[in-house]
């Protein structure tokens, strides 16, 4: 305690160089942790997955179909507690810079095996009870300012025309990391003028998802759905809701690799900026320590003061920093929200990017202090006559 | 007969450069009593510092034996002599050596901060320091507020805080105009005979050693026996 005045005092003696460093460490503190709430967004969905979920798509590709009737065989399989089916639809908005998610869904069943998405009765009766109706989630109805009754026509792309619809509901999610920038139609809308005006896609849906009594037998009985349509027109591929998501990540793989290694990169290079201001510090300081070791300070006082220094610079740099994550990731988050439905900025996340700023921090005395404590008082003094 | 208090005793001292030994000091003997005032005098590259600091425990003879208040100092650890200078020592160096972000009554208080005194106890002791060096109203100046002369006796300041049993000091006016010399001169020698502080001082100044009650010369790492 004695000695922090000093160590206080010492931070700072070059108050510019102190605040570049601190603003450094700051600035990289900040990036990882912007950077790790981004690779975060991107396990999103399978973090807010269900373990008791499976999801069963065409075995060559999720943009492939398979045939709605599969249903009659899947929902017999055994382990299976409930079905449903979604095909995403694909439409714009006004324009297709306003992408968001739109599946065309079978509205009692997908919402029973969804529990997380809410709905008022009122609103979710609404729903069943008009064909071109739609649920929206809060974000999606926020970011476009749609209310409840609301018209809305979207320009079909994979399914070519003009589809006019109509806000019946906003659900909400029952998690923070709930996705709420979907938007749920009815596929009996889809499906029907599917049959009329492009027959052979009518009965098609890109995906069945289903519930499962026990997730531990998620393998077993996606197996078992696989086995029925080997060797079929369309074969299929069942997995967990969580590897069925993780799928999207691995499509942007190298990103996400590359985004990891910047953040571990931007932890190196502000390492190297602050264990250059250390070793500039504790080489212009030599003769002081001499000084003092000759005035009987001891190795661990001189290490003490280095390291104290260090990370005392670090810890501002690191607290600084988690402070200017804050409003720059909720800057991301409107900025991105069309990418990253969830972009939240996580406690774990804020802990690793302030722990790497101490650890920077201890790393980058360890040298200066060596060198300091190895330093022999003559030579520190330089008074060899 | 007076007493005893350091004695050094067949100190030789060498230093390496590569392969090439260079001798500093050649069969140092040495008998210092306790209150004297002893000036070390001698040309550039004579060894007198060397000798300084190997009485001060800052550095380590290559051969022979140095005995402050009867304790050999040669083969204390590292820690030991640390903790040896801390109680024993007193350092007045020819530039200060004062950390420029302490106040002078921080410099002061800094090799008090090794001992268990209390805040108000190091308090008491800075301040009855800065009194002697007639600095008692300066204790809130930084080192770049400070004239050379006031610099120097904060150092000196520093160095009794603790109460040493010796002081050392190397080229206390080397960096000094005359004025000031005289001035920190006087100081020194108030401190050797008011309060019967042992001092060695390193100097070449023949006007500073004249305030030393004993003189000896060093020549190429050699002693002349001739006192003065």
């Amino acid at each position: 305690m004695k000695f922090l005045k000093l160590t206080w005092k010492n931070s700072f003696r070059h108050k510019l160089r102190t605040f570049l460093t601190i603003l450094g460490l700051a600035i990289a503190v900040m990036a990882y942790s912007v950077i790790r709430t981004s690779v975060d967004a991107w396990y999103a969905g399978a973090s807010a997955s269900s373990p008791n979920r499976l999801v069963t798509i065409n075995n060559v590709s999720l943009i492939f179909t398979i045939p709605m009737a599969y249903k009659e065989k899947i929902e017999k399989v055994d382990g299976i507690t409930g079905i449903t089916w979604a095909q995403w639809f694909g439409g714009v908005y006004v324009d297709p810079k306003n992408f968001f998610a739109q599946f065309a869904v079978d509205p009692v069943t997908y919402f029973d095996l969804y529990p997380e998405y809410i709905v008022p009765e009122e609103q979710f009766q609404d729903f069943l009870s008009q064909r071109n109706s739609v649920i929206v989630g809060r974000k999606l109805a926020d970011r476009f300012n749609w209310s409840v009754g609301d018209p809305v026509r979207l320009i079909g792309t994979i399914f070519p025309g003009d589809w006019d619809f109509v806000i019946a509901g906003i659900y909400t999610g029952t998690k923070e990391i709930t996705d709420e920038s979907q938007w749920f139609m009815h596929f009996a809308y889809l499906d029907e003028r599917m049959k009329v005006e492009a027959p052979p896609r009518a009965g098609q849906i890109g995906s069945f998802i289903t519930r499962i009594d026990d997730p531990n037998r998620a393998v077993e009985i996606s197996n078992n759905i696989d086995a029925m349509f080997e060797n079929s027109i369309a074969e299929t591929k069942t997995d967990t809701e969580e590897a069925f998501q993780l799928s999207f990540v691995a499509m942007a793989g190298s990103i996400v690799a590359g985004l990891k290694a910047v953040s571990v990169l931007v932890i190196g290079i502000i390492l190297l900026v602050l264990a250059n201001t250390m070793a500039m510090t504790a080489r212009e300081r030599t003769s002081e320590y001499a000084m003092m070791k000759s005035l009987g300070f001891r190795t661990a006082h001189i290490a003490g003061l280095i390291f104290g220094e260090s990370l005392f610079i670090a810890a501002m740099g690191g607290l600084m920093g988690i402070l200017i994550t804050l409003p720059i990731v909720n800057l991301v988050r409107v900025g991105l929200s069309d990418f990253f439905p969830v972009f939240k900025l996580d406690p774990i996340t804020v802990m690793l990017g302030f722990s790497a700023a101490i650890i920077v921090g201890f790393l980058a005395a360890i040298f200066p202090a060596i060198k300091a404590v190895n330093t022999s008082i003559i030579d520190g003094l330089r008074i060899i006559d | 007969m007076a007493e005893k208090f350091i004695e050094v005793k067949n100190v030789e001292k060498s230093y390496w450069r590569d392969t090439l030994e260079i001798p500093v000091l050649n069969n140092i003997n040495l008998d210092i009593e306790k209150g004297d005032f002893l000036a070390l005098m001698g040309p550039s590259g004579s060894g007198k510092t060397t000798l300084l600091n190997l009485i001060a425990g800052i550095d380590r003879p290559s051969t022979g034996e140095i005995f402050v208040d009867g304790v050999d100092i040669a083969p204390l650890s590292d820690g030991m002599l640390a903790r040896w200078r801390s109680d024993n020592v007193g350092f007045v160096f020819q530039f200060y050596n004062l950390l420029p972000v302490l106040t002078a009554f921080e410099n002061v208080e800094l090799p008090l901060l090794l001992t268990k005194l209390s805040k108000q106890e190091r308090k008491h002791q800075v301040e009855t320091a800065l009194s002697i060096v007639g600095l008692a109203d300066r204790m809130d100046h930084y080192p770049n507020q400070l004239s050379g002369g006031q610099e120097q006796r904060v150092a000196i300041a520093r160095a009794i805080a603790t109460d040493p049993s010796f002081i050392l000091a190397d080229e206390p006016t080397g960096d000094l105009d005359k004025v000031s010399a005289e001035e920190i001169m006087d100081l020194l020698s108030q401190l050797n005979k008011e309060f019967g502080k042992t001092i060695i001082m390193v100097t070449h100044d023949p006007k500073a050693a004249e305030y030393a009650r004993t003189q000896r010369h060093l020549d190429k790492g050699e002693l002349n026996n001739n006192h003065a």
